[in-house]
């Protein structure tokens, strides 16, 4: 039986990849660890190493070919003996299960899953045009990833006391590639490469903020900034109003945060309810590239500090962004990413991307749903949920987080206090179930929610 | 840089068994030289630990009116330290500390009617009222706080230092710690940050024996504190904080130390505060003797008032106008303090934000 080589994955969110190179021909002889050919995504390139001995059979996939999915079948070894002329018909079984496997193993739904224009595909295109953005400006197609990056050297070039500080920041590149050239622009002076050591950086960059300078802090993951916590809310957010406002700290604190993928419950949360309750910090979570870029330039001019929850599995997506020399969102206004008139639906971040499929789906049956990117936690944009909740008189809020003490909680409380008359229905709740992330596949798909879970929240309270 | 001690003049509380053995290791050492004050210096030295002490006294009081209310570490006794290494320091140099800080905001030069102010909450205290005892700061004095989480000051005061470097400036950062934060693992995360990074940052641990109540020896499987570097190849100091002179001169060695761009560096000062932690302490954990020992034997103050006599640089008459004007300042702050208004209360909404 010929041996599959099979497209790897080179984190757990990784869906798709580029052949870049082999480095062996069919017929060439392989023993387990040679290095046969080189994959590559917008983040790293990997070597794929031969997992066996024998001889390269067939190559399945040329090199230079884009998006290739985890798992597809890209070459196979022949034992001593096997033909490869038998090749061609295993390949195709062997990727009918990979793809099988495929939506357990990708998290986003909103993910293009086939398209190489990505851009074409966001659900940004269908909001009514950024009222931050002057009418006919050019948007170009980025990452999340890019945008974060070419805001943080955008801000960097304009002032001189800012810099970056975080794990694996400079050398690495980033351990998501955030980062990726900067410390080649800026050099070891600005992009500062630390320790493992989330409370002694956080509170070092905290004391260079009350000094004058404008850190920008990575956490690797917000899993991690736990340890740091302490940091961030009795130096950070409170030193502004102890001193009486003598000595602030203009700082951001950035990196992934909520649902990963298949890395259980130490890896795989959502901190946002945690930082916008403290009084201090601001906390930002954007959906889109554009926000990302906009809001994070804003973040880092913000004489506060300020929370920067970034998610992992949109740093791969691709949004419009405008081509502008210098594009700065405000902080604190939610963007009504879709206009309707029957059910209001408040989102951000990842949630996004269950609120604005779901809308799509309540479309087809004749509900309008307005959808809210919040974009900012902390302050919230109250009036801009209540206005649309005085249009709808429904709203059903959606989040990855734990149900508890939520944002939907937050958004729930505040409705009931400034639309409560204009309510037709209870304020209805989708969120992460109330349990720690699992681990196994099928579990971890039951703890989030779903686009159908909204679809459902959203016709229950149209009474549909 | 030498590990050195000064054994004639340590107090004898700071004496333990354990300490034994660290005698032994530095052994070889010289002992720590003490600076040559002159007149003025030892008369302002005089001048200044007096302020500490009898501000502290008159806050011990205006606690037991009720007038402050709260946390409120005293730093009677431990006024050597403050005043000695600020003799070491030049303009831009920063500070930071825990929260037995009014020593340091005193010894930084900001008013003690401001500071005072602070401690009752009070409309032109250093924070208006919202930070007290423990949260105060003075950005025209270097002063950045007043930090109520033990050890939580060593990694801010590690970005102060970072700050210093950044900006290409010879200033040093002072974090100044005490004997019970030594053993908080932010310390070590800054320790080897500082040293990595070769920032401009001394340590000063103000060792006076007791963390709350649990002394040091009870806490610490390693009680020569400047020895705490060590792991991280950070030289350290040991010096006797009661003596002012020895501060000054180990003040002095570890900024041009820092100023030099050689890291950062450790001072292990030996002192002791005769108060309870707080002022709801009653200090049951050591005895009156022991207090008392150290009181009359190796009080800071005392100590320069002695030399001052002994020299003839001041009469008995001209010590007592001194204290006499200290007494003024300090009454004239606690009037300050007692009449100044509370905040107004548009002041719960604001400095949250800039």
């Amino acid at each position: 039986m010929p041996i599959q080589v099979l497209m790897p994955a080179l984190s757990p969110t990784m869906e798709k990849g580029n052949l870049a190179k082999w480095l062996k021909k069919e017929g060439d002889t392989v023993k387990s660890g040679d290095v046969i050919a080189e994959i590559e995504t917008d983040k790293a390139t990997m070597e794929v190493e031969a997992v066996d001995e024998g001889t390269l059979g067939k190559i399945l996939v040329p090199e230079g070919t884009a998006d290739v999915a985890v798992n597809t079948p890209i070459a196979t070894i022949l034992s001593e003996g096997e033909d490869a002329s038998a090749v061609s018909e295993t390949a195709k079984e062997a990727s009918k299960p990979a793809q099988q496997q495929k939506p357990v193993e990708s998290t986003p739904p909103a993910e293009p899953k086939k398209a190489p224009s990505a851009a074409a595909n966001s659900p940004q295109l269908q909001a009514p045009a950024e009222p931050d953005v002057p009418e006919g400006t050019e948007m170009v197609t980025m990452t999340m990833r890019e945008a974060l990056r070419d805001a943080m050297a955008e801000e960097m070039r304009r002032d001189p006391s800012v810099f970056v500080m975080g794990e694996e920041v400079a050398e690495y590149q980033g351990a998501y590639k955030v980062t990726q050239g900067l410390l080649q622009e800026f050099g070891s002076h600005r992009v500062v490469d630390t320790p493992i050591t989330e409370h002694g950086f956080a509170g070092l960059g905290v004391g260079a903020a009350l000094a004058g300078l404008k850190p920008i802090v990575e956490f690797m993951t917000f899993n991690f900034a736990m340890q740091a916590m302490d940091q961030i809310i009795n130096s950070a957010a409170k030193t502004r109003y102890m001193s009486g406002g003598q000595i602030g700290s203009s700082i951001v604190f950035r990196g992934p945060n909520g649902a990963a993928a298949r890395v259980a419950a130490q890896h795989s949360q959502d901190f946002s309810a945690w930082y916008s309750h403290i009084p201090g910090l601001k906390v930002i979570a954007p959906y889109t590239a554009s926000d990302a870029k906009g809001l994070l330039k804003a973040a880092i001019r913000d004489p506060n500090p300020v929370i920067f929850l970034e998610n992992e599995i949109l740093y791969g997506q691709s949004f419009p962004v405008p081509k502008l020399d210098d594009f700065v969102l405000p902080i604190g206004k939610a963007r009504i990413a879709r206009e309707g008139k029957d059910v209001t639906i408040v989102s951000f971040s990842m949630g996004m991307t269950y609120a604005l499929k779901a809308a799509e789906e309540l479309a087809k049956e004749g509900i309008e749903a307005e959808v809210i990117d919040l974009r900012t936690l902390r302050p919230m944009d109250t009036d801009t949920i209540v206005a649309s909740v005085k249009k709808t008189g429904r709203i059903v809020t959606v989040e990855e987080g734990w149900p508890q003490s939520g944002i939907g909680a937050e958004i729930a409380a505040r409705v009931v206090e400034h639309a409560f008359d204009y309510l037709d229905a209870p304020v209805t709740r989708v969120s992460g179930r109330d349990v720690p992330m699992p681990y196994a596949a099928n579990l971890e798909k039951l703890a989030l929610p779903t686009v159908a879970d909204v679809v459902e929240a959203a016709k229950a309270v149209c009474y549909r | 840089m030498a590990v050195a001690k000064n054994k004639a003049q340590q107090p004898d509380a700071a004496r333990r068994p354990s300490d034994k053995e660290d005698d032994t290791k530095a052994k070889d050492q010289t002992a720590s030289p003490v600076a040559d004050l002159g007149k003025d210096q030892e008369l302002a030295a005089y001048r200044d630990m007096l302020l500490i002490r009898r501000f502290e006294e008159k806050a011990g009081q205006m606690y037991g009116m009720g007038l402050i209310g709260g946390f409120c570490h005293l730093y009677i006794g431990q006024e050597a330290v403050v005043v000695g290494m600020q003799m070491a320091l030049k303009e831009g140099d920063a500070v930071i500390t825990g929260y037995r800080d009014h020593g340091h905001m005193l010894a930084c030069g900001m008013d003690a009617k401001g500071v005072m102010a602070e401690l009752t909450g009070r409309t032109h205290g250093y924070s208006k009222g919202k930070g007290g005892s423990m949260h105060m700061f003075s950005a025209e004095k270097g002063f950045f706080g007043g930090h109520g989480i033990v050890a939580a000051q060593v990694p801010l005061g590690t970005g102060l230092a970072f700050a210093s470097k950044y900006r290409s400036k010879d200033n040093v950062s002072l974090t100044y710690l005490g004997d019970g934060a030594a053993n908080q693992g932010q310390v070590y995360e800054s320790f080897n940050m500082a040293k990595l990074w070769g920032l401009p940052a001394i340590y000063i641990i103000e060792n006076n024996q007791y963390a709350m109540g649990t002394s040091l020896k009870r806490a610490s499987a390693t009680t020569d504190l400047s020895h705490r570097g060590a792991a991280h190849g950070i030289p350290g100091e040991r010096v006797d904080g009661m003596d002012v002179r020895a501060v000054k001169a180990a003040g002095e060695r570890a900024v041009k130390w820092c100023r030099d761009g050689n890291g950062p560096i450790i001072l292990e000062m030996l002192t002791y505060r005769y108060r309870g932690h707080s002022m709801s302490d009653p200090a049951k954990y050591r005895t009156r003797e022991e207090v008392e020992k150290v009181r009359s034997e190796h009080d800071p103050i005392e100590q320069v008032r002695l030399r001052l006599l002994q020299k003839k640089w001041a009469t008995e008459d001209e010590l007592k106008k001194i204290d006499a004007k200290v007494r003024e300042v300090v009454n004239e702050a606690a009037e300050f303090a007692t009449n100044d208004p509370e905040p107004d209360p548009s002041e719960l909404y604001t400095d949250i934000y800039a």
